[in-house]
Parts: C-alpha cells; sequence; structure tokens
C-alpha cells in the first residue's frame, strides 16, 4: 500500500512540474495596472511564403529571463505572421563557442535564409559563418562588428534600453519619495541598490540611465552597484542583493538575468525594480516596474527584409516608437501614488526631444559637466575610443552604433568592486 | 511454530553472479534500452502530447541527419572521449580525479595564452610546439599538485582535485578580465594561429589524435608495466607494498599521465576547435568522463561505446527540442532515464535476485 502511495505522489509530482511549463510576461495580471507605454501591435502587412524559415540561437534555454524575453518575443512574432512550426527553428542553450558556428551552418542546412543569435559571445561565431554562407542573412543582438565588418549579410541589433531604464528609475525615485514623505528615513538617505553583471557598456548605459530617472523625480539620491561577473548566476545575484540592502540601500534594481536579486527583496520587504520582464508572480510584495527589450518588432522586420529581398540594416535600434522598447504594468500596490501619470509625461517628453536621458546638465563626471567624449565605438584589439559621442549637450546613445557605449562612471554613483 | 518464523523471512535477497556468458550480459544490456525507451516514450507522451516514435526519430535525425551532424557528432565523442581517456588511469588506481574539468581548462588556458602572445613572434612549426607543451605542462601541474600531497600525507585527493577546478576557472576570468579590455569578458577567437587542419576536414585533427591517443591508453594500461602497477595500487596498496611497488611514485606518475591527457584536450578544444576560451569552454566535461570512463569500467575500447551513446543523447535531445519547441528540460528528463536504466543494469549483471520459495520446505 506504503508503495503504491509512493508512486502516485511520484506521479503527481511529475504533473505538478508539467504544469509549471508556462510562463510569460503576465502583462495584465490583477493589481497591475496598464501599460505605461501603449503596446505598439506587430503590422503583419506582408505575406511569408510557405518555404520560408528562420532560425534562432538562444545561449540558454526558458529559465534564464534574458533568453525567455527573446523566445516569447519568438512566439509572439510567429503567431503574427502565422508561421507554421516547421518555419520557425529554435536552438537553444548554444554555447558561446565553436557550437554556435555549427548551430548556424546546421540551421543553414535546414534551409533558413535568416539567422539569429541573442548573446554578445556568439559574434565572432556568426560573422564566420555569415562569411562562408553569404546567401543567407545573419543578426545578432547586442553585438558590435556589424558596422566594421562591412558584409552585406551580417547586422547588429539592439534598442533604447536606456530609455525603458530611464521611465523605471522615475518609477523608483517616486517611491523613494514617498517613504521619505511616510518618515522611513531622510532625503539624503535615500540610496538606491544595483546589482550589474559586468562592468560593461551595455550595463553601466544601464545604471546610469535608471540613476539619471531616479534623479529627475528625487534629487537627492545615490547609487550603489555591486557586480557579480555573470550573466546569470541567481545565488551570486541574491548574495550581491543582500549585501546592498544591509548597507542601507532602500531600493533595489538589477541588470543580470536570475531571480536572485527580485527574490532576495522579497525576503527582505525592500521595493524592487525589475528588467527582462515581471517579477510580479513570485514577488507580488516588492515588484514596481519592469523595463525591457521586445525583440518581435526587429524579428518582424528581420523577416520582412528577407521575404521582400531588401537589405537589413547594419545597426538597427528599435525605441520607444517601434515598440521595441516597453514596460510593464506597473504594481499598484508598491508604487507611489501617481507613479503611471508620471512615466505617461516622461514617454511624451522623450518621444518629442524635449527630454533627452544623457543630458550633460543633468550629471557631472568628478564634479565637471562633460563637453567632450571620445566612445569606443569601433571595435579594434586595443579597444581606443574613436568616435566623439556628445552633440548639442547630450551624450549620443546608440546613434552611432546599436549597442550601447556610454561608459562614464557619473558622480553619485558608487562602484562596490568591478567585474570584467 | 518453525513455520510462522520461516514466513516472516525476506521475500528475497540477493546474491553475486557467476560472471555471465558475453551474450546474456549482451541481451541484459539490450533489454535496459529497451524497457529504458519504453519509459521514456510513456513519459514523452504524458508530459508533451507528441509521438514518442517521432521523437526517436527526431533524436536519430540530430546526431546522423546530415554529413555536419555527423562530423560534429565525431568531434563532440573525440573530445569528450579525450578527457574520459585522461581520467581512466587515475581511476583504475582508485584515486578519485575529480579535476579533470580544471585541469582541461588550464590546459586551453596555456594553449590560449601562448597563441595570444607568441602567436605573431613565432614561426608556426614553433608555435604548435609550445602551445602542444604549454598546455600538457598546465595540466599535468594541476594534476599532479593534488598527487604529490596525496603521496606525501594522505591527503583527499576528491576534495583538493574539486577545488582545484575553481581555482582554474577563476584564473580564467581573471585572464579574461585583464585581457579583455572593453570589459565583456568574451575573448575574439583567434582562427590564424589554431592548429592546421587535416585534409581540410574541420575535426579531423581531433578525431585522428583522440584515436591514436585511444590505441595508446589501451595498451598502456593493459601491456605494460606501469600499467600493471596502476591495476595493483588499484587493487590494494598493501599488496602493492608487499611485492615491492613505490606506491608513491606510481600515484604521481599515473597523475601526470593523467594531467598531461588533459592537456592535450585542452588544446584540442582551443587550439584546434574554439579558437577561445570562457570559463564554461570545458562545459562539464571533466564531470561526464568520470560517467564515461566508469560505465567502460576503465577500457578505454569500450569507453568509444559509452561516449559514443552519451553524446548521441545530448545531440538527439538537443534535436528533440528544436523539432517539437519543447524545453530543454524533457530532453534531458529523457537522457536521465535512458543512463538510469544503462547504469541501472550493470547491477543486474553483477547479482542476482533470488526469490524465498514458500512452502517447499514444510513439504
Amino acid at each position: 500500500m506504503k508503495k503504491v502511495l509512493a508512486l502516485l505522489l511520484a506521479a503527481l509530482m511529475l504533473f505538478s512540474f508539467a504544469g509549471c511549463g508556462k510562463k510569460g510576461n503576465d502583462d495584465d495580471a490583477l493589481g497591475m495596472s496598464e501599460l505605461p507605454i501603449a503596446k505598439v501591435e506587430l503590422k503583419a502587412d506582408f505575406e511569408v511564403p510557405d518555404d520560408f524559415k528562420i532560425g534562432f540561437i538562444c545561449l540558454h534555454d526558458e529559465n534564464s529571463t534574458y533568453d525567455l524575453n527573446f523566445l516569447n518575443a519568438v512566439d509572439a512574432v510567429q503567431e503574427a505572421l502565422g508561421l507554421k512550426d516547421e518555419q520557425v527553428l529554435v536552438k537553444t542553450q548554444v554555447p558561446e563557442g565553436d557550437d554556435c558556428y555549427i548551430a548556424a551552418k546546421d540551421l543553414v542546412d535546414q534551409g533558413c535564409s535568416v539567422i539569429f543569435a541573442n548573446s554578445f559571445g556568439h559574434e565572432d561565431f556568426m560573422i564566420r559563418a555569415a562569411k562562408e554562407f553569404p546567401e543567407v542573412q545573419f543578426c545578432h543582438a547586442t553585438g558590435t562588428k556589424a558596422h566594421t565588418e562591412g558584409l552585406k549579410n551580417y547586422h547588429n541589433a539592439f534598442a533604447s534600453i536606456y530609455e525603458g531604464r530611464y521611465l523605471a528609475g522615475i518609477a523608483a525615485g517616486m517611491k523613494l519619495n514617498e517613504m521619505i514623505e511616510a518618515g522611513k528615513f531622510e532625503a539624503k538617505d535615500a540610496k538606491i541598490g544595483y546589482v550589474g553583471a559586468f562592468t560593461y557598456a551595455e550595463v553601466i548605459s544601464g545604471y546610469t540611465s535608471f540613476y539619471l530617472g531616479a534623479k529627475s523625480v528625487c534629487p537627492t539620491v545615490t547609487m550603489d552597484v555591486q557586480f557579480t561577473g555573470s550573466w546569470y548566476d541567481a545565488t551570486e545575484e541574491k548574495n550581491a542583493a543582500e549585501a546592498l540592502i544591509a548597507k542601507g540601500c532602500k531600493l533595489i534594481s538589477q541588470h543580470a538575468d536570475s531571480m536572485g536579486a527580485p527574490s532576495a527583496c522579497e525576503n527582505a520587504g525592500i521595493p524592487n525594480v525589475s528588467y527582462n520582464g515581471s517579477t510580479y508572480d513570485s514577488c507580488p510584495e516588492t515588484f514596481i516596474v519592469s523595463s525591457r527589450i521586445d525583440w518581435a518588432p526587429y524579428y518582424e522586420y528581420i523577416i520582412k527584409c528577407a521575404v521582400k529581398g531588401e537589405a537589413i540594416a547594419a545597426d538597427w535600434c528599435g525605441g520607444i516608437a517601434e515598440g521595441s522598447v516597453v514596460l510593464t504594468g506597473i504594481n499598484l500596490d508598491v508604487a507611489a501614488d501617481g507613479t503611471l501619470e508620471a512615466i505617461k509625461k516622461a514617454v511624451d517628453d522623450l518621444k518629442a526631444g524635449t527630454v533627452k536621458v544623457f543630458d550633460t546638465k543633468n550629471f557631472t563626471v568628478e564634479g565637471k559637466a562633460l563637453t567632450t567624449k571620445l566612445a569606443d565605438v569601433d571595435t579594434d584589439a586595443a579597444f581606443t575610443p574613436d568616435t566623439e559621442a556628445i552633440k548639442d549637450g547630450a551624450f549620443e546613445e546608440s546613434k552611432h552604433r546599436s549597442a550601447p557605449y556610454f561608459d562614464l562612471r557619473i558622480d553619485g554613483i558608487t562602484l562596490l568592486n568591478e567585474k570584467f | 511454530m518453525v513455520n510462522t518464523k520461516k514466513a516472516k523471512a525476506q521475500l528475497f535477497h540477493i546474491v553475486k553472479r557467476e560472471p555471465l556468458a558475453w551474450y546474456y550480459a549482451l541481451l541484459i544490456r539490450a533489454a535496459a534500452i529497451v524497457l529504458a525507451l519504453i519509459v521514456s516514450a510513456v513519459v514523452i507522451t504524458l508530459l508533451t502530447e507528441k509521438n514518442p516514435i517521432e521523437v526517436y526519430a527526431s533524436m536519430i535525425n540530430g546526431a546522423f541527419g546530415s554529413s555536419l551532424r555527423i562530423w560534429s557528432l565525431l568531434q563532440n565523442i573525440a573530445i569528450l572521449l579525450c578527457v574520459s581517456l585522461a581520467v581512466t588511469p587515475a581511476f583504475k588506481m582508485r584515486f578519485w580525479n575529480c579535476g579533470a574539468e580544471g585541469q582541461v581548462l588550464v590546459g586551453g588556458l596555456a594553449t590560449v595564452s601562448v597563441m595570444m602572445f607568441l602567436g605573431d613572434k613565432l614561426p608556426t612549426p614553433v608555435l604548435f610546439l609550445v602551445m602542444l607543451i604549454a598546455s600538457v605542462l598546465a595540466g599535468v601541474i594541476w594534476a599532479v599538485l593534488p598527487a604529490v600531497t596525496k603521496a606525501l600525507w594522505n591527503t583527499n585527493e576528491t576534495l583538493f582535485t574539486l577545488m582545484m577546478n575553481y581555482v582554474a576557472i577563476q584564473l580564467v576570468a581573471f585572464f579574461l578580465k585583464t585581457f579583455v579590455k572593453n570589459g565583456s569578458g568574451v575573448l575574439s577567437p583567434m582562427p590564424q594561429y589554431g592548429l592546421p587542419l587535416l585534409f581540410g576536414k574541420a575535426y579531423l585533427l581531433n578525431i585522428v589524435i583522440v584515436a591514436i591517443l585511444t590505441v595508446l591508453v589501451y595498451i598502456y594500461l593493459k601491456y605494460t608495466k606501469q600499467g600493471y602497477e596502476i591495476s595493483v595500487v588499484g587493487q590494494s596498496e598493501n599488496t602493492a607494498k608487499y611485492i615491492g611497488i613505490n606506491v608513491k611514485k606510481v600515484i604521481v606518475r599515473t597523475l601526470v599521465v593523467s594531467g598531461a591527457l588533459c592537456g592535450i584536450a585542452g588544446l584540442l578544444i582551443v587550439g584546434a576547435t574554439n579558437h577561445t576560451i570562457s570559463t564554461d569552454t570545458v562545459g562539464g566535461r571533466g564531470f561526464t568522463a568520470i560517467m564515461v570512463s566508469w560505465l567502460a569500467k576503465f577500457n578505454p575500447i569500450f569507453m568509444v561505446f559509452t561516449t559514443f551513446l552519451i553524446v548521441f543523447l545530448e545531440k538527439g535531445s538537443q534535436q528533440i527540442s528544436t523539432d517539437f519547441r519543447i524545453p530543454n528540460a524533457i530532453s534531458d528528463i529523457v537522457t536521465g532515464i535512458i543512463l538510469f536504466f544503462v547504469i541501472g543494469c550493470e547491477f543486474f549483471l553483477q547479482y542476482k535476485i533470488v526469490f524465498a520459495k514458500s512452502g517447499k520446505e514444510n513439504a
């Protein structure tokens, strides 16, 4: 009898695991506001032939929030364009090495005319495949070499996610203001903690824009950044968040891909601004809002170009208008009153160009306002700065190439460690 | 009265078998695989509602479906087999070398360092020679340190070798931090300094080298005096001492062999395949190799088959998740079930279950 019971329990567990299979960006969960940035629907204004195939290469699988975000976009674009399963080939857990080149070649063998890879370290192997198959289009997220490589069939893509981070920063600043008004701490103690992966331009650009967003509503705010040295390390991210909380940080945000930091916040009751998608399901008491890149508009763009035989841009950087930069709904139980309205106004200002995220009036470096900055845009072995990035009183991020290159250490942000 | 006591006796007990005829052993193994496939099929159907026959077809297609896939399969077999060959002499000696991951990684680190700093300074043949020496030396150092402390002070080699993995990983992280100046932690590959292609075929060099190594290790373990000493030390250290074997010397010497082979694996992964390094370059092969070696009972020729089984399952399950758009976890479950049965059947090859014959004694 006991044995039967044990077997039943085992079977039950198996099925309950199966039940956990579906994850998504629960944009319209209960207790969440409407989307602060109105959703931009995919146009789907072209016919895709039945023999068209697109391949996707992902570093991890749906257990990483980073990859899940790409995979959700695959599903979205597949549905919008009415593609069959045989037309969309997804390879997950492809390491950043020769395996990526083999995966790309294999996708070519299976008849893909466009191949997309999602991790920085895939770049050189995608370029290698691109040189070998000039008739196939190779697209790569977060890469930096397309504009210097000069290949007709190799392209980089990113999004002006710094705008999304800036908007999420406004929600953070308003939450700090609310806590100051409630007498929880003094204005001078308003400190944000930030868990970053690497001390790398993409992360620096992200936390700086987040900080500037918070500072635009809470002028006394400061920020501590702790790096983990890994894009995905749940334990390290949790430890980093806990260390920041112990150091007196009143709110946490992160740029790393596990649930480590959000769950540490939920345990400690510290508000969290998330990234890559909503963490509302697991952290209903502390989740405020999350910014993320929606890759579906880019996927639609490359499919459209491939189908119509048009050239794909060497660098493509989607913004708010394209629907590439999105925010989840705001958790009304945690966010300060009026957050939704403030973000909506900021969206309009960013769209109109009256507010710029990296406006040199809003930050200083070593006490001085910035008038000139050479950024390292073209990748070379020595990583020499080569392009003037300040124009009309603002740092032009993602203008000279799609991947971020803002790597300034601005005043008000303290780096607790550095991890390259 | 006696009878009631008997009835409470154990329902069955386990008895060690006489060695089995080879065809009978083969039959048990085949039965295990068939059983594993049936159980996996049930699980697949329950979890994904896919046709299990199609799923198995997809696995086979993933491993053999095109010439590229077959090359990739052979390449992966070669690399995993090389690491497995490396751990085998140590395991045969009952020295639990759990540090192959780190030994291969430092071998790779040595290779990539030579490529990076001497690549444009040395003539090509000399460069390859320096790469080989550096990688072997690095692997040997990583393996010999725990061996020396084991020989001298009887330290626990499992812990020591395991810890050395983390040192190796951190060394690679430090290397990337120091020499990749943009902070991305990704080193661009340097194919211009890579080992040459054999007959213009990628991977063929790796495959040929590992095939030669397999034969050499087989001969070394089976037909040489040193190989004999390894198995005596593995069976009983006291016997070894009694017949005049210098156990300390054998431990250190065997780990030199083990480390050198790991170094070569590092050279093949970095110098001949990826031309760059990351902390995940070895990708857990150092641990998978332990299973390969055990499953093959430390016989290098059998290891070719066990490596094939593991790489086939890996390639096949990747194809399942692409073809059916199901999470990798499900293909990992299938792999897990198959390995469970294959390893489990080894038990039935060693032992048999004898059921108590109830009532017979009464008569």
